[in-house]
């Protein structure tokens, strides 16, 4: 039960964020493999979230012939999801995007339960301690200590548990 | 907190114009929002505070510039919160405060429990005797800090300026005029518990420790 390392990427397929929290669980790839890494899950996660085009197709179809009836606002379609999970023997990996565009990728040992959870934990606290943070940039690298801190001890007592 | 009398009702009944209510409570006595514990959200001061502090980052030439805007951002909220405060106490002690140990512990419990829900963690004098008219205010974790990280080439920031000038404004509504300054101290020794510790310099003016003085004789 372990989680082993979390990564940002913002909606331009930027690396914002990228920390390890478990020594030996995976391998150490070096900045600039992090970066492409990044940039190559952002292009396939917009490929894989254009794969479904029958249900969006029928989704738009049910939308139109409601919106009629009723009379309020027509209801917002669910955006495209893309892929969410990744498995492999030694890891499995979730991808969570924000509405923004923003995507956090927890990369955690395969047994781990209840990932959705710690996700939506993180993203709590990338929300309070990034996003409320005057001095932080859109779009550019986190450098917030108070986020690193409280996300470092949090990742600590469930790597313990 | 509103321990309130029957206030200036009965005398106010002859004065043509003004009337209060019966039973001596205004619409200073309570505040706008009746929620049981009258608090606002965090979230959605935390994002108006953000953004109070990259307005007043704006066009700073330096870190001194920019806690003086914050500073001065705080200044008006300190000298109407004084009287705000001051109304909503129980009528015979609705003084403003006359001495500077009344005047701290005013806004160690009264300022700080209306604006954070909690009083602030501790009063010191400064122990240095070249400074007597030096006071400190220790707050552990400010709230409006509570979200903020300061990057490290601004390390000498603390936005908890803006608190600074809200107490800088009491002091000053109160005839006290002082100036106060906001100064991180987590990290180091002690603090290392509390992160984000912050102490509230107050530094009076020398007229202010000049008339203590002459009370004390008398």
């Amino acid at each position: 039960m372990t989680v082993f390392a979390l990564i940002i990427i913002n909606k331009a397929g930027g690396l914002i964020y990228n920390r390890t929290f478990h020594e030996g669980g995976l391998n150490k790839i070096s900045t600039n493999d992090y970066l492409v890494l990044a940039g190559t899950f952002h292009g396939v996660h917009a490929i894989t979230a254009r794969l479904n085009p029958l249900k969006s197709a029928a989704a738009a179809a049910k939308r139109t012939s409601t919106t009629s009836t009723a009379g309020g606002m027509p209801a917002r379609p669910e955006p495209p999801s893309g892929l969410e999970v990744l498995e492999s023997e030694n890891f499995r990996m979730q991808c969570f995007t924000t509405l923004t565009g923003v995507k956090f990728l927890l990369f955690t040992d395969p047994t781990q339960a209840n990932v959705d959870a710690t996700m939506r934990r993180v993203y709590d606290m990338y929300t309070d301690y990034v996003m409320k943070n005057p001095f932080y940039q859109l779009e550019m690298p986190v450098r917030c200590d108070m986020f690193d801190r409280k996300l470092g001890s949090y990742i600590r007592e469930i790597n313990n548990r | 907190m509103a321990h309130l009398g029957p206030g200036k009702a009965a005398s106010s009944k002859e004065q043509a114009g003004l009337r209060y209510p019966s039973n001596g409570k205004t619409i200073y006595h309570r505040p706008l929002n009746r929620s049981k514990t009258a608090e606002l959200s965090q979230a959605s001061f935390a994002y108006l505070f953000s953004e109070m502090v990259s307005y007043a980052q704006r066009r700073v030439t330096g870190i001194q510039e920019l806690e003086k805007r914050l500073n001065l951002q705080g200044h008006p909220i300190g000298l109407k919160l004084l009287d705000l405060l001051l109304i909503r106490e129980p009528p015979r002690s609705q003084t403003r405060p006359l001495t500077i140990i009344a005047l701290l512990h005013f806004i160690k419990i009264n300022l700080w429990t209306h604006l954070f829900g909690r009083q602030a963690d501790r009063l010191e004098k400064s122990s240095n005797p070249d400074t007597p008219d030096e006071y400190m205010i220790i707050d552990n974790e400010p709230l409006v800090n509570a979200y903020i990280s300061v990057p490290r080439e601004m390390s000498q920031l603390n936005c908890a300026a803006f608190v600074a000038g809200v107490v800088e404004g009491v002091c000053d509504g109160a005839m006290f005029p002082a100036r106060v300054t906001a100064h991180s101290v987590g990290g180091k020794e002690e603090g290392e518990m509390w992160p984000g510790k912050t102490v509230f310099l107050v530094k009076f003016e020398p007229e202010v420790l000049e008339r203590e003085a002459l009370i004390g004789k008398g």
